[in-house]
């Protein structure tokens, strides 16, 4: 069974504004049947404040979807439209202390919902190309269709490019070969993971020397691409000192004290020794006290 | 209130009788069974007898075809890789579409490695069309692998008739049998199956304790080789204590084999009947007049399972769904859809699966509990409204994206 947070169970044994609602006036129905998960999300909206002052939910899907849709009520109710639709995913999930990673989907039906109904309120079209594939990677709830989209978008070759793009097989390592399976689906071959023998090992003469101001603003430059990644988890990280071959950096938000840290900081690593061409390490700020 | 547990099909109590006999596997009887020294040579006569208690249950001719493994999944895996392995000119396995993942996962992998794989299609009674069995078998046929009887609908496939058919061919067969030994009465010896699994925690012994039947003069290549146990056909020093569990776990199945086929067929009818005179918009899936005494499949249209197990859970009461939301993927069960059984009804499918420890009046709670609980859920679905589904359930609620 399922490790659901208390939240989740009370809110699925005792939901919130369950069944259908008089008066509604914007209706999303999402989901897919097939899946198992499908919701309508009714809102009865002040058109003068448009504020949401009442929202109902009727949901046909497994505990954790009907507390999402229970907690997506509880959250909107009293917002306006342009504040409600600000409301993730995450905030649906995190306002249930959590959701299991092959529940993540739950709370992204939610948001859509919402999407859906203020679209519907508006007299807008709303339109979704949201595709859900199998759960590829537990440790970060990564389905095969957004890794094959990853691969497709930027021509990926490796497990350790998935990784770095997607971050899917970067905690346990037990799906490294479901994601090997994808690649070799999209590109028709598994590529070698090796460094290319014929790059010279670290020695090479004729290496392109970067000046110290060059180098340094490589190196933020390539922390600046990483960071949206971060932030869509609600990390984030800062450089704090570059000491020769070691690259101090400070993680804050969700990545501070994660399980993933190490992954996170060794796919950090791995960017930057691509963009310098040289190796260097990455620690954490921390590591610089003890020094 | 003591619990109440319906999920027999997923994994059984240990008997008390079989814990008392592992016992002193653990202790004083530690020895190794290969050992030449009494430690050793008192094992060995508990595994021989263990055996024999299997031979019996299955019917064997010989107590030498019974194979110890670990597990069901492992008897598979070893069966149709042998078939594979010791017969490299034929390349084509036939099985079906309802097989567990322990058969189909594999077949799966052994195509990506060049094997054809014929799976059998099955009716909405989850029966398959031996026409289509028959025309399939040629001689590039490695094995048939069907399953003695399903796990999720209890439906029992005609195995013995399609081992002779195979047979006629010269084609292995091999059945999947972890559901319906110890439920159904097996003589191997007159049939033409060429290999059985079994596993041990469905018939009321441990987990971890297999067995792979394989008949005198099968053609055989081990999965696991090393030493000589298993006369070489499964090396690794034996896992006494719990073969010497499912040697006793066999003997009570064969001892209750007739309470199986009345007493407890008897409690899952009196439940099946009870729940559906009580709910409406359900039904039973899979083959009433074909299928395991203890099992009871019961689709609830317009709700989903994983809600209706959480809150039987909350009373007390074990059972399993068909949806697919309680393995983490997302497509309802396999085998609800080989049926072509509806979305709105295979992801509302409950399994209750019934031991010879079940009484009349666990069945009647759970009649009394089954139906608030599928009322309540359908208070929150689209599909349903006041005491009725709605009309045109699929237009009246379609929703967007994929």
């Amino acid at each position: 069974m399922w490790d659901y947070s208390e939240k989740v169970r009370e809110h699925f044994f005792n939901p919130r504004n369950s069944g259908p609602l008089e008066n509604a006036n914007g209706t999303g129905d999402v989901g897919s049947i097939k899946c198992g998960d499908a919701l309508r999300l009714m809102l009865k909206v002040n058109p003068e404040s448009e504020i949401i002052e009442d929202a109902h939910f009727q949901t046909f899907g497994c505990g954790s979807a009907i507390a999402s849709s229970s907690a997506l009520t509880e959250i909107i109710k009293g917002k306006t439209l342009d504040d409600a639709l600000k409301v993730s995913n995450q905030d649906i999930a995190d306002y249930l202390d959590g959701l299991p990673p092959e529940k993540m989907h739950c709370s992204v039906m939610g948001r859509e919902a919402l999407q859906a109904a203020v679209a519907n309120y508006r007299g807008e079209e709303w339109s979704d190309d949201h595709e859900e594939g199998d759960l590829v990677c537990k440790c970060f709830a990564i389905d095969a269709v957004m890794i094959e989209d990853t691969v497709r978008a930027n021509g990926l070759k490796t497990r350790e490019e998935v990784t770095n793009y997607t971050k899917a097989g970067g905690g346990c390592s037990a799906c490294h070969e479901k994601i090997e399976d994808v690649l070799i689906a999209v590109n028709g071959r598994l590529y070698s993971s090796e460094p290319k023998p014929k790059k010279a090992p670290a020695e090479s003469p004729v290496k392109p020397q970067l000046t110290n101001y060059q180098r340094i603003r490589k190196i933020e430059d390539t922390l600046e691409a990483i960071r949206p990644m971060l932030q869509r988890d609600h990390g984030d990280v800062t450089l704090v000192e570059v000491d020769g071959k070691k690259i101090y950096v400070a993680l804050s938000g969700a990545c501070q004290g994660c399980q993933m840290e190490a992954a996170t900081l060794g796919g950090i690593q791995h960017k930057l020794v691509e963009a310098l061409g040289e190796l260097v390490q990455v620690l954490p700020v921390g590591a610089m006290a003890n020094h | 209130m003591k619990p109440i547990y319906m999920d027999n099909n997923a994994t059984t109590a240990c008997d008390p009788a079989v814990v008392e006999a592992m016992l002193p596997f653990f202790t004083e009887q530690f020895g190794n069974a290969s050992s030449i020294h009494s430690f050793g040579a008192q094992v060995g006569k508990a595994l021989k007898e263990a055996r024999v208690r299997v031979q019996t249950l299955l019917g064997a001719a010989h107590d030498s075809e019974i194979v110890f493994t670990s597990c069901g999944t492992e008897s598979d895996s070893t069966a149709i890789l042998s078939a594979i392995k010791a017969q490299p000119e034929r390349r084509t396995i036939i099985t079906t579409v309802v097989e567990h993942p322990a058969i189909l996962t594999l077949c799966d992998q052994l195509e990506k490695e060049g094997c054809v794989v014929h799976k059998l299609k099955v009716n909405k009674k989850g029966r398959v069309d031996l026409d289509e069995y028959k025309s399939l078998l040629n001689d590039r046929v490695a094995i048939a692998s069907i399953m003695w009887a399903n796990n999720e609908t209890g439906t029992i496939f005609p195995v013995e008739e399609m081992a002779e058919m195979a047979h006629e061919k010269g084609i292995m067969f091999h059945t999947d049998a972890v559901q319906a030994v110890g439920k159904l009465p097996i003589d191997l010896k007159s049939t033409k199956i060429d290999m059985l699994s079994l596993s041990g925690h469905k018939l009321h012994a441990p987990k971890g304790i297999g067995v792979l039947y394989v008949r005198r003069n099968t053609r055989f290549r081990p999965l696991l080789r090393g030493g000589h146990q298993e006369r070489g056909r499964r090396a690794g020093t034996e896992n006494s204590a719990s073969i010497v569990g499912l040697g006793v776990a066999c003997e009570l199945a064969q001892q209750h084999m007739a309470e199986e086929n009345t007493v407890v067929k008897k409690l899952r009818d009196r439940l099946e009947r009870g729940i559906l005179a009580k709910v409406k918009n359900s039904f039973v899936n899979g083959d009433t007049l074909y299928r395991l005494p203890n099992t009871a499949s019961i689709a609830f249209e317009y709700v989903e399972g994983e809600g209706i197990l959480l809150m039987l859970n909350k009373q007390g009461i074990a059972a399993s769904s068909g949806s697919a939301c309680t393995s983490g993927s997302l497509e309802p069960s396999h085998v609800m859809r080989a049926m072509g059984i509806p979305y709105t009804a295979a992801h509302g499918t409950i399994r209750f699966s019934l031991s010879r420890y079940n009484t009349e009046e666990e069945v009647d709670r759970v009649i009394a509990a089954v139906p608030p609980i599928i009322a309540q859920l359908r208070k929150l679905s689209p599909y349903w409204s006041g005491e009725g589904p709605v009309a045109n359930p699929e237009e009246a609620f379609a929703p967007s994206y994929a």
